[in-house]
């Protein structure tokens, strides 16, 4: 397939946008509309633009890691962010939700909550990722 | 060191979990997610009896996990009835999951068997430990996606085609399963299942026994009962031995489960149409359907698989009698059949291996080379037939009691009838398989191959028939749990003041 130079040139610019726009979808989740998982699909939507530009092994390539392996990370913050509560504070139930005092930037106080679904992120990134680079890469 | 009850009675859950995320980051290390397998098996074994102590000593327990109030939360409960569950579960995830060091092909593992197996295995922990309905359509859903894959990885014709047939009917199930759950929800305005209890009551009865129909027609596909079964005969005899055998030890029973549960916590309101009508008539027919289509088949893991059915009938029977040593009774019987299904089917892999068949007519005179697998094989045999004293005869015995005791003349002639004929199917396997001699040209394998292959595969087998012994030897013992449990399940006050913390 040839590549299209329209397409090319545009995904330079919509593919930081399409990144930071997942990064806002996703820290407004948490009293807004938006979160992990539509954050996640958008940031699978930009890799799957940049593969039809340039081909899925790029798109591969720019992803560093293996879909799978992020979907491991996705599952590993998700358990980890339920363990902290019982380990760290003691007699409280799993998955019971911990709450930083200092306010950061752009994201607002630090909690499990947010670690709960940077995992889901992480997860729905790999998932998408990987069922769009085996079709893409079978058709 | 002890672990705090909250984190308890959530360790199964989450050490599946853990191990299969362990296992997705090692996707391609074989050697360490046979390790991860080996140790989360063997931790959850001990969990899981930890469990059954606490709960035994000190009756049900529950905890809300993120910690809101039930019934907002997400409540994990663990009554008698469900910390034996998880004991049986823990201990077929260990042998079966010993059983696969052998069995499962190094392709089948680079497809990712050891993270499916675990997430099966969390699948159905969460549905023994949930209390909630819709939760437990999460970890059925959790179950049955993982099995899905399970049966079809690898991809033999034979698989594919059985495992058509398992997804469409269980889809189904679970579409029928979430429908009944939504209206519910809509009838009661509540899924938590020790709420649901006292909000159903408020509903006009007629409504209640539907609800309990859609779900005892989702359960019950799940289960394998008459007249749903049909794609439980087409599926399980197509994967490798180590996947059946987890599949007919667990998966129907988690329908079976979830059957006990609901008619017992919920759907009381008409107990004479339902369970003595609709329950026992199912039970009756699932009984002698199943061990008809046993007799007639010629393939070892079909016979095994007509037979799950036939014993889900007497499970379903012990529900459907509906009295307190029925109810035990029901709850030993999956105790006995899990151990021993699950271990048959072990059996007719190292047959298969031995001799590269199922199929009866082409297997023959393993009794002279194996004496040995002729026993362990005859010990879960004679049990399913229920000879005593072996775990099966005590289990019926039960059953066949409580239902004199009730005046259900019909059904105790119907199990005891069906006994006989599982004992003729137990016996035709064991004449063709090991008694007479084999075929022309059939070829003993699976001596020269590694003496390693040969004790994964016996290990696994002796455990288990060592197992069946001991619950015959000790059926007090076990009865006498099994009536505690259903004790329990019959009076659920303490089960509902641990949920909702009355």
């Amino acid at each position: 397939m040839a590549r299209s130079t329209i397409l090319v040139t545009a995904t330079r610019i919509l593919l930081p946008l399409m990144l930071l726009f997942a990064f806002y979808i996703f820290v407004r989740g948490h009293n807004d509309p938006g979160g992990g998982f539509i954050g996640g699909l958008i940031v699978a939507t930009a890799f799957s633009l940049y593969g039809i530009a340039h081909g899925m092994g790029a798109a591969r390539k720019l992803l560093r890691l293996h879909s799978r392996t992020l979907i491991g990370i996705g599952l590993l913050c998700v358990i980890t962010s339920g363990f902290l509560a019982p380990l760290v504070v003691g007699d409280l139930p799993f998955l019971t939700a911990l709450w930083g005092t200092a306010v950061w930037p752009a994201i607002g106080k630090l909690s499990t909550p947010l670690l709960f679904d940077t995992g889901v992120f992480l997860g729905v990134v790999g998932v998408t990722s990987m069922i769009i680079f085996t079709l893409a890469e079978e058709g | 060191m002890t672990i705090p009850t909250k984190m308890l009675i959530l360790l199964p859950i989450l050490l599946s979990f853990l191990a299969a995320i362990i296992n997705i980051l090692a996707w391609n290390h074989r050697r360490w997610q046979r390790i991860v397998t080996l140790v989360a098996t063997t931790l959850n074994l001990l969990v899981a009896l930890r469990i059954f102590m606490v709960v035994y000593g000190q009756g049900p327990q529950a905890v809300q996990a993120s910690n809101w109030p039930a019934p907002f939360g997400i409540t994990i409960v663990a009554d008698l009835f469900s910390a034996i569950m998880v004991v049986i579960t823990a201990l077929m995830g260990l042998t079966v999951a010993i059983y696969a060091l052998a069995d499962i092909t190094p392709q089948r593992e680079a497809l990712g068997y050891h993270p499916l197996y675990h997430t099966l295995l969390m699948g159905i922990y969460g549905s023994f430990l949930t209390g909630d309905i819709f939760n437990l359509y999460v970890w059925f859903e959790v179950m049955l996606i993982s099995s899905f894959v399970l049966i079809g990885l690898g991809g033999d014709r034979g698989q594919l085609e059985g495992s058509f047939k398992y997804v469409t009917i269980n889809l189904i199930s679970s579409a029928i399963f979430l429908a009944a759950a939504g209206l519910t929800y809509g009838v009661t305005g509540t899924l938590n299942m020790a709420d649901l209890r006292g909000a159903l009551a408020q509903v006009p009865g007629g409504f209640a026994t539907t609800l309990g129909m859609m779900f005892l027609l989702a359960f019950g596909i799940k289960a394998g009962l008459f007249p749903l079964y049909g794609w439980l005969p087409a599926a399980y005899h197509t994967p490798p031995a180590a996947i059946s055998a987890i599949f007919a030890g667990m998966l129907t029973k988690v329908g079976v489960y979830a059957l006990i549960r609901v008619f017992t916590l919920l759907f009381v309101q008409e107990v004479a149409y339902t369970h003595s009508l609709i329950l026992m008539a199912a039970a009756g027919l699932t009984m002698v359907i199943g061990v008809f289509g046993a007799a007639t088949r010629s393939e070892f893991r079909r016979i095994l698989s007509f037979h799950i059915i036939s014993q889900i009938g007497y499970m379903i029977m012990g529900l459907a009698i509906f009295s307190p040593l029925a109810l035990a009774g029901a709850i030993f019987y999956i105790i006995h059949h899990i151990i021993v299904k699950t271990n048959l089917f072990l059996v007719s892999g190292v047959v298969n291996w031995m001799q590269g068949s199922y199929d009866l007519k082409k297997l023959g005179g393993l009794y002279k080379t194996n004496p040995g697998l002729g026993v362990l094989f005859l010990i879960p045999a004679l049990s399913l037939a229920g000879i005593p004293p072996l775990s099966g005869f005590w289990a019926k015995f039960v059953l066949v009691r409580a239902g004199l005791e009730a005046g259900d003349y019909a059904i105790v002639a119907a199990a005891l009838f069906v006994s006989v004929l599982t004992l003729y199917s137990m016996m035709k396997i064991w004449q063709f398989v090991f008694w007479q001699k084999a075929p022309e040209g059939v070829v003993e394998r699976g001596h020269g191959e590694g003496e390693n292959g040969r004790f994964f595969r016996l290990l696994p087998i002796i455990i288990l028939a060592t197992c069946t012994i001991i619950i015959g030897l000790y059926a007090g013992f076990f009865f006498d749990v099994a009536q505690q449990a259903a004790n329990q399940l019959l009076d659920p006050t303490q089960y509902l003041n641990v949920v909702l913390q009355r």
